[in-house]
C-alpha cells in the first residue's frame, strides 16, 4: 500500500485533514478500516462539480481523465488498477488475463452474466470488437499500445484471445488494462460511423450506473443500474455532475452543502488550509495514486544552445525541486528524481537521479560549453512557453524564468491559452524551453517513451516535439517494446531511466497526483488508485 | 402606427451592413489566433498524426479561410448558423439553450439597475447637495467600482454559505421534477443573487445619471416658473423634472444592453449560469468559429432589437421626437 504513496514521504496520512483542530481532526484520525466496517447504505444523490464538459464520453475513442470522470460510472473496462492484488489489478468485465511465453497472445475469460444496459447480453465479440474496431483504430492512446494486434478470437462468448503480430509484452497489455480496455456494445456500434455514433455522447455500457441526461452547462445525470453484476451495488440512486466553471465558486458550493465532492483538485491548493477546517468536508489526496502527472521542462533541441548537453544539465541545476514541491505545490506533489515517478512499484530506478539544485555548478557548466556573460550579465535568451493546462504548470514558468536569469539565461516567457499552446509547441515548435504536464499511465511504453522518441511526425500533442533524435534511445526503446520477459523488459526501463537523467532529452521536475474535497458523509473515496476515475459501484453515502 | 413601422423598417435595413462587417471582423480576428479548433481539442486528449489530419477533414479545417469564410457566408444566407464541433450540435440549437437565461439574467439585471438607479436617482436629484444625495452618490460610486466576479464572491459567501438563504449558482435545482409556478419560483430564487450582482454594478450608472440630469433641470425656466407659479413641489418634481431628466437614460439603456451582454461572462461563470456570455468564452477558448460567430450575431441581433425599442419608448416619452413630419401635414 506505502509503495504507492507519493505523499507519505511528506508527512501525509491516508485520509489527510489539514491543520483541523477539534472534531475534524478526531474524525481524520478514525482509522479508514473503522469507516470501511460500518455496513453501507443504499439511496442518495451525490452532486460532484465538474469544470468542463468532454464533448465526446466515449472512453474507448478518448482515454484521458476528462472523459473517464464521468464515462468510468457507465462504460466498463477489461480490469481496474488495486491497492491490494499482486499484479494491480482487480477484475472487471474480464474475470482472469494470462499471456502466451511468445508475446504473441493473451487470453481474457470474461464475466458471466453480465448484460447492457439495453439488455442484451456482454460476449467476448463486443471485446473482439472493441478491440480491433475501436481501441486499436480510434483510440489516442490505444493507436500505439494495440498497433501490433492483429486479430482477437472468440472461441466461446466468455473468452477472448488477442493476437499480436509482433511479441507485445504481457506486461504492458497488463498496464494499459485500466485506461484502454473500456467496452464498447458492438449492436449498437457495428456497421455505424463510430467516430459520429450518438452513443457517444450518452453512452451505453455494462457498468453501476445508466446514462440519465445531460443539460448542457448545467449537469449531466446518471442514474442507478439495477441489473448491475456485483449484486447490491452500486449504493447511490445517482450521479450528478453539477458544472462549476469558477473554482471559488466550487469551494463555496461545498461549504453550503449543495455538492458533496470536488475532485481533481477542483479547489485549487490555497484553499486546501482553509477548507479543511471547515466542519464535515475532508481532504483527501488518496486515490490517485496511478494519475500521476508530471512536471517537466520540454527542450528544443533544434536551438543550438540547447544542443548541448551541458547546458541541459546547467538548467537541471538551476531548479530548486524542493521549492517547487513546497511553494508552488504547496506540498501536494514530490519532487521528480526521473521519468519514472516514485510512485511506480514496478519501473521506479532510485538510482537514476536527474542533476539537482546546485547553481554554481549550472554556472561552471555554462562557462564551459562557451557560453559567457555579457555585458547584462546574461549568456543567452530563450523563449519559454508554460502549458495553460494547471496553475501549477503557470506558475513554475513564472518560477523558471527566475531560476534560469540566476544563472545567466534570460528567458521570454510566452503565456498563451490551450489552443494557441499546442499549436506553438506541438505543430510549430515554435519554443525554446515549455513546461509541460504529460501523465504516467503505469507503464512507461503507454505515454512516457514517446515523448524522447526519434522520428515520429510533427503536430502530435504530447509526443517528441522537441525533436530529440538519439540512436541509443530510440534502439532501447525498440528492445524494450518487444521484450516479452518482465524481468528483462523492468531492466531496460531502468536503463532508460539512466539515459533520460543523464541525456536530458527533457528534465523532469516534479510529480503529483490530485486532491478530493469531499463531504465527510460519503464513504470508499480512495477505494482504488485510480479512484475518480473507476467506477464508485462501492461509494455510498451515510445519513 | 405607420410612423414605427417604417422605422423599424429602416433600422432593420441599416442592421445589415452592420452584421456583415460583425461577420467579417469576427471572423478575420478568430483566424489570427493562434490554433484552431482541432489544436483545441488535442490539447485536452491527444491524438496522433492521423486522428489530427481526420479531424481537420472532418470539421472542415483542411480548406482556407477565404473558402471556409465564403462557405459561411453562403450557408448563413439560407439562414443556416452551421455546425459547433465544440458541442456537436448545430450551433443554432447551442445559442438556444443558453439564450433563454442570459436574457432572463440580463432583462432582470437591465430592469433593476434602471428602476432602483433612477429611483434612487430622483431622490438624490430631489435635493441636489443634499446629505441623502451625497450618501447615495458616494455609496453607488462604492459598488461601482467593485470588480463583478468578487461582488459575486461575496454575495455567495454571506447569502449562500453564511446564512444558507439562497443557492450559490445554477439556474435551477438539477432534476428537480418541479414544472409550472413551482419552477418558476425555483429560478427566481436562484436567480435572486446573479442579478443583484450585475444589477447592483451598473445601478451607480443610472443614479449618477439621473441625479446630474435632475440637477440640471430644476435650474431651467420652465422648472423655476412652475415653482414661482406656485405648484407643488413634489407636482414639479415627477410632472416636469423627473420626466425630462428621463430621457438621457432612456438612450442609455439602449447602451447598456451590448455591454451588460459582455458583462454577464464572468457573472454567468461565477454564478454558473448556462448563458450566452459562458458560451462566448468556451466559443474562443475551443476556436469554434461557427459557434462566436453565431453568438455574435444573436448579440448583436438583441442589440438591435433592444435599440428599437428604446427609439419607439423614446417617441411615447418625447413628443418631439419624431413628429415634425405629421403636425406639419
Amino acid at each position: 500500500m506505502a509503495r504507492f504513496d507519493v505523499f507519505a514521504a511528506r508527512g501525509m496520512s491516508r485520509r489527510t485533514v489539514l491543520g483541523a483542530g477539534g472534531l475534524a481532526a478526531a474524525s481524520a484520525l478514525l482509522p479508514a478500516g473503522a469507516l470501511a466496517q460500518q455496513s453501507p447504505r443504499s439511496g442518495g444523490r451525490l452532486i460532484v462539480a465538474a469544470d468542463s464538459e468532454p464533448r465526446n464520453l466515449n472512453p474507448a475513442i478518448v482515454a484521458s481523465n476528462g472523459v473517464f470522470f464521468v464515462s468510468s460510472k457507465v462504460v466498463e473496462p477489461l480490469a481496474e488498477a488495486d491497492f491490494g492484488t499482486p499484479d494491480g489489478l482487480a477484475p472487471r468485465l474480464a474475470l482472469s488475463w494470462t499471456g502466451s511465453a511468445d508475446g504473441r497472445s493473451a487470453t481474457f475469460t470474461l464475466r458471466p452474466n453480465v448484460t447492457w444496459h439495453d439488455g442484451k447480453p456482454f460476449t467476448s465479440a463486443d471485446v473482439a470488437f472493441s478491440a480491433m474496431e475501436v481501441w486499436k483504430k480510434l483510440q489516442n492512446l490505444g493507436r500505439v499500445v494495440f498497433a501490433d494486434l492483429e486479430s482477437v478470437d472468440t472461441p466461446d462468448p466468455l473468452t477472448a484471445v488477442f493476437r499480436f503480430a509482433k511479441p507485445t509484452p504481457f506486461q504492458l497489455i497488463r498496464n494499459a488494462l485500466p485506461a484502454l480496455t473500456a467496452v464498447l456494445p458492438k449492436h449498437l456500434y457495428e456497421g455505424t460511423d463510430i467516430n459520429a455514433n450518438k452513443a457517444n455522447a450518452a453512452p451505453v455500457g455494462t457498468g453501476p450506473f445508466r446514462w440519465g441526461e445531460s443539460r448542457p452547462g448545467e449537469y449531466t445525470r446518471l442514474v442507478r443500474n439495477p441489473s448491475y453484476w456485483s449484486a447490491g451495488q452500486p449504493y447511490l440512486d445517482e450521479i450528478v455532475y453539477r458544472v462549476l466553471p469558477d473554482r471559488a465558486a466550487a469551494s463555496g458550493a461545498l461549504e453550503a452543502g449543495e455538492i458533496q465532492l470536488a475532485a481533481f483538485s477542483m479547489v485549487p491548493l490555497a484553499d486546501l488550509a482553509r477548507i479543511a477546517k471547515v466542519p464535515g468536508l475532508d481532504v483527501i489526496t488518496r486515490g490517485y495514486e496511478a494519475l500521476t502527472y508530471q512536471l517537466v521542462v520540454e527542450v528544443n533541441h533544434r536551438k543550438p544552445e540547447l544542443a548541448d548537453v551541458r547546458v541541459r544539465r546547467a538548467i537541471s541545476h538551476a531548479i530548486d525541486r524542493d521549492f517547487v514541491a513546497r511553494t508552488i505545490f504547496v506540498g501536494f506533489a514530490a519532487t521528480s528524481s526521473g521519468p519514472v515517478p516514485r510512485n511506480d512499484p514496478q519501473f521506479y530506478d532510485a538510482a537514476a537521479q536527474v542533476p539537482a539544485f546546485d547553481p554554481a555548478r549550472a554556472n561552471a557548466l555554462l562557462d564551459e560549453a562557451g557560453f559567457k556573460r555579457g555585458a547584462n550579465g546574461m549568456r543567452f535568451k530563450l523563449r519559454l512557453l508554460p502549458a495553460p493546462f494547471f496553475n501549477e504548470t503557470r506558475q513554475f514558468g513564472a518560477y523558471l524564468r527566475q531560476a534560469l536569469a540566476a544563472v545567466g539565461i534570460e528567458a521570454d516567457l510566452v503565456n498563451n491559452d490551450s489552443a494557441a499552446h499546442t499549436k506553438a509547441v506541438y505543430t510549430d515548435r515554435a519554443f525554446d524551453l515549455a513546461v509541460g504536464s504529460p501523465v504516467y499511465r503505469g507503464d512507461p511504453a503507454i505515454s512516457t517513451t514517446i515523448l524522447v522518441q526519434g522520428g515520429l511526425p510533427p503536430g502530435v500533442p504530447f509526443s517528441n516535439q522537441g525533436g530529440y533524435q538519439s540512436a541509443t534511445m530510440d534502439a532501447l526503446i525498440a528492445k524494450a517494446a518487444t521484450t516479452i520477459d518482465e524481468a528483462q523488459r523492468t531492466a531496460l526501463y531502468r536503463e532508460f531511466q539512466q539515459l533520460v537523467v543523464t541525456d536530458l532529452p527533457l528534465i523532469n521536475v516534479a510529480e503529483w497526483g490530485f486532491t478530493s474535497v469531499a463531504s465527510n458523509k460519503l464513504r470508499n473515496v480512495t477505494s482504488n488508485p485510480r479512484w475518480a476515475v473507476s467506477n464508485w459501484a462501492d461509494v455510498w453515502l451515510a445519513p | 402606427m405607420r410612423r414605427a413601422l417604417s422605422l423599424v423598417r429602416r433600422r432593420l435595413l441599416g442592421a445589415i451592413p452592420v452584421l456583415a462587417l460583425v461577420i467579417v471582423g469576427t471572423f478575420t480576428l478568430l483566424e489570427f489566433a493562434p490554433g484552431d479548433a482541432v489544436d483545441a481539442y488535442l490539447g485536452a486528449t491527444g491524438g496522433d498524426r492521423g486522428l489530427v489530419d481526420q479531424l481537420r477533414r472532418d470539421w472542415g479545417l483542411d480548406q482556407g479561410p477565404l473558402q471556409r469564410l465564403g462557405l459561411y457566408v453562403a450557408a448563413l444566407a439560407r439562414l443556416d448558423l452551421g455546425w459547433s464541433v465544440a458541442f456537436s450540435k448545430p450551433v443554432l440549437t447551442v445559442i438556444l439553450e443558453r439564450l433563454p437565461n442570459t436574457l432572463l439574467l440580463m432583462g432582470a439585471a437591465i430592469a433593476l439597475a434602471f428602476g432602483l438607479g433612477s429611483l434612487l436617482g430622483v431622490v438624490a436629484g430631489s435635493r441636489p447637495g443634499s446629505a441623502t444625495d451625497r450618501a447615495l452618490s458616494i455609496g453607488s460610486l462604492a459598488l461601482y467600482a467593485i470588480p463583478g466576479f468578487w461582488l459575486g464572491l461575496v454575495l455567495i459567501i454571506v447569502f449562500a454559505v453564511q446564512l444558507r438563504w439562497l443557492p450559490s449558482g445554477g439556474i435551477e435545482t438539477i432534476a428537480s421534477g418541479l414544472g409550472g409556478l413551482a419552477r418558476a419560483g425555483d429560478i427566481a430564487r436562484h436567480l435572486v443573487l446573479p442579478v443583484s450582482a450585475l444589477g447592483l454594478l451598473y445601478l451607480a450608472l443610472y443614479l449618477r445619471m439621473m441625479r446630474t440630469s435632475m440637477a440640471e433641470v430644476w435650474r431651467q425656466d420652465f422648472a423655476r416658473a412652475a415653482l414661482a407659479r406656485g405648484v407643488p413641489r413634489r407636482r414639479v418634481l415627477w410632472r416636469h423634472v423627473a420626466r425630462n431628466a428621463l430621457l438621457p437614460l432612456v438612450t442609455m439603456l439602449g447602451l447598456q444592453a451590448a455591454t451588460m451582454l459582455g458583462g454577464s461572462v464572468v457573472i454567468e461563470s461565477v454564478f454558473a449560469v448556462p448563458g450566452l456570455g459562458r458560451l462566448a468564452h468556451e466559443a474562443v477558448a475551443q476556436r469554434d468559429t461557427p459557434l462566436l460567430l453565431g453568438i455574435i450575431l444573436v448579440g448583436a441581433l438583441v442589440v438591435i432589437l433592444v435599440n428599437l425599442a428604446v427609439d419607439v419608448a423614446y417617441a411615447a416619452l418625447d413628443p418631439r421626437v419624431g413628429s415634425g413630419k405629421e403636425t406639419a401635414a
